[in-house]
């Protein structure tokens, strides 16, 4: 609650002019009272979250509990019923598509199934964005070819969708999401159905957004060892410009990592990772250890 | 009750997805290129089974009219004959059906896979306005191209009539096509040009919102896609019923 009031107090300094500091105490999203229900199914019951900016929100739950269905809200995919939906301090609950496509301009997504276009080959797939903004064909180029280096496919550029592996896929699903430098990023269960170096390999891709890129970001997963990753590592840069992980703890440092965790439609935990394994809620400890 | 609610609720999308396809017409960004590929895709592709679907029904109309005419003594006028019926009705409807077939279905087909892949939801995630790089120019290649499909038709079956008029009935060729060209009027050609506009406008919307709409996964794109051609094609039908008349009240003057 206090919180509220601090944003709408910097939104107003802000506005009248007065400064530009409150400007980045504004949170990257936040839901306030979220629900919506399709048909009589009530999928979210009165969601309130916040990702702060360069934070990292963790979002734990069953299936169909709801996650992609925040995701897509974030998106202004789907209309919530009821509550308020902010993205960088701005009131998107009623924007329409045409309105939501500047904010969106700012969000990399990367979809539960990678949901790459068909009919392009990875490289347009990749340059979808700058294409559709009528960049420079040189700078797509060196765009697109900046951003497979970064997932580790630069061999895959002129191969079709067809012919990539489950997890090629998911790494271009990223790889796109990623172009125009987002400041918002939402993963929807990238590592779900990969193997565990893979699966690092992705964790490790959302590690350095956070502590290199700054950038804030939603990561849905079911899989505990995401969460042993995200909110125990943390990425630095040597000083040849080698990204290294390391281990909280062998220096102090707070990592921008925080957990929710979804139950039918309710935020049923929220808080830091060694809280939620300090829980006694029967239902977290199942969920984290699998019986 | 369901099912009429259903129904208007269905017409009022359909010309909501009418109006937003439109709006993405003088507002940009524009697909230029998007538009052209359509247009050869649907254009060019459909031009061989367009044709044939010409060339037989020309030759079907002479085989069965023939003997009547010439129990009557009009053989000389088959080539009119041909050539009203092929230009005002079954040249506009045969090629709008059949593209009704081969376009339609694509047309559901690929939105509708798309929708249960997520590429939809992809397009707009990434700024993109689907109605606009998908609808707006499948539509106008629709518009622009099935005139231009219905015309060959129209010209490959009276070739087809001439030849079994010739070939079968032995009735010489110079005067199948004067008669052709005295049957034909003006209004014949208008009319015939505007039927083939409004198809196209139905078998692109309704294929669109067919696969806009799909629900239940690949199943679905499956039904989304009889149900586009299904949906096309009865509407033209319908539509060139009233068609018909109101370009006969139009043009009353001139024809019969
Ligand atoms: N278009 C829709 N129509 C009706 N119900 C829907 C629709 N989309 C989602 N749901 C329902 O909403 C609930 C939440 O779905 P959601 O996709 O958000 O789950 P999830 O947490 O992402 O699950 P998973 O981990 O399996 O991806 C589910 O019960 C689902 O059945
Ligand atoms: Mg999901």
């Amino acid at each position: 609650m206090t919180l509220d009031i601090e944003v709408v107090h910097h939104h107003h300094a802000y506005e009248t002019g007065e400064t530009l500091v409150g400007e980045f105490g504004l949170p990257a999203i936040e839901f306030r009272n979220v629900e919506l229900a399709f048909d009589d199914q009530v999928i979210l019951d009165n969601i309130s979250f916040t990702v702060r900016r360069g934070e990292t929100k963790i979002v734990l739950g069953g299936s169909g509990s709801g996650k992609s269905t925040i995701i897509n809200l974030i998106l202004g995919l789907l209309k919530p019923d009821a509550g308020t939906i902010l993205i960088d301090g701005e009131d998107v609950t009623d924007f329409d598509d045409q309105e939501m496509m500047r904010i969106r301009k700012n969000i990399g997504m990367v979809f539960q199934e990678g949901a790459l276009f068909d009919s392009l080959s990875v490289y347009e797939n990749v340059a979808y964005r700058l294409h559709e903004e009528k960049v420079d064909e040189e700078e797509v180029e060196h765009e697109v070819v900046r951003m497979l280096q970064f997932v580790n496919l630069e061999d895959a550029i002129d191969k079709m969708p067809s012919e990539l592996s489950g997890g090629m896929r998911r790494r271009v699903g990223i790889a796109r999401a990623l172009v125009g430098n987002p400041s918002i990023v939402l993963f929807d269960e990238p590592t779900a159905g990969l193997d565990p170096p893979t699966a690092r390999t992705i964790c490790e891709l959302a590690i350095k957004l956070r502590d290199l890129e700054d950038v804030s970001s939603i990561f849905v997963t079911h899989e505990m060892n995401n969460l042993e990753y995200l909110s125990s590592e943390y990425a630095t840069l040597d000083r040849v410009g080698e990204v290294h992980f390391e281990l909280e703890g062998e220096r102090l440092c707070l990592l921008n990592t925080e957990v929710i965790m979804l139950k039918q439609g309710d935020i049923i935990f929220s808080g830091k990772d060694e809280q939620l394994r300090q829980t006694e809620d029967p239902y977290i400890r199942r969920f984290l250890r699998g019986k | 009750m369901n099912f009429i609610a259903k129904f208007l609720s269905g017409v009022q999308e359909i010309t909501f997805l009418l109006w937003r396809s439109v709006k993405g017409l003088w507002k940009g960004p524009r697909y230029f290129k998007e538009t052209i590929a359509q247009m050869d895709s649907i254009g060019v592709g459909s031009l061989g089974i367009v044709s044939l679907t010409g060339f037989f029904t020309g030759g079907v109309l002479v085989l069965q009219a023939f003997p009547t005419l010439e129990y009557y003594g009009a053989q000389s006028s088959a080539g009119q004959s041909v050539a009203t019926s092929l230009i005002r009705e079954l040249g506009p409807v045969l090629t709008a059906l059949m593209v009704a077939g081969r376009v339609g279905s694509a047309i559901s087909a690929e939105l509708g896979s798309m929708v249960v892949s997520q590429q939809i939801d992809a397009m707009r995630a990434l700024g993109t306005s689907p109605v606009r790089k998908l609808v707006t120019p499948r539509i106008i290649a629709l518009l622009i191209t099935l005139p231009l499909l219905t015309f060959s038709a129209d010209l490959v079956g009276i070739a087809g009539g001439g030849l079994v008029a010739k070939q079968i009935y032995g009735l010489d060729t110079n005067l199948y096509i004067q008669s052709a060209k005295f049957g034909i009027a003006m209004t014949d050609i208008i009319g015939g040009m505007v039927k083939p506009i409004i198809f196209g406008g139905i078998i692109g919307l309704v294929s669109c919102y067919k696969g806009l709409n799909t629900k239940g996964g690949t199943v679905g794109v499956g039904r989304s896609t009889t149900s586009a051609v299904v949906t096309s094609s009865v509407n033209i039908i319908i539509a060139d019923f009233f068609l018909s008349k109101i370009l006969q009240s139009l043009f009353s003057a001139t024809i019969f």
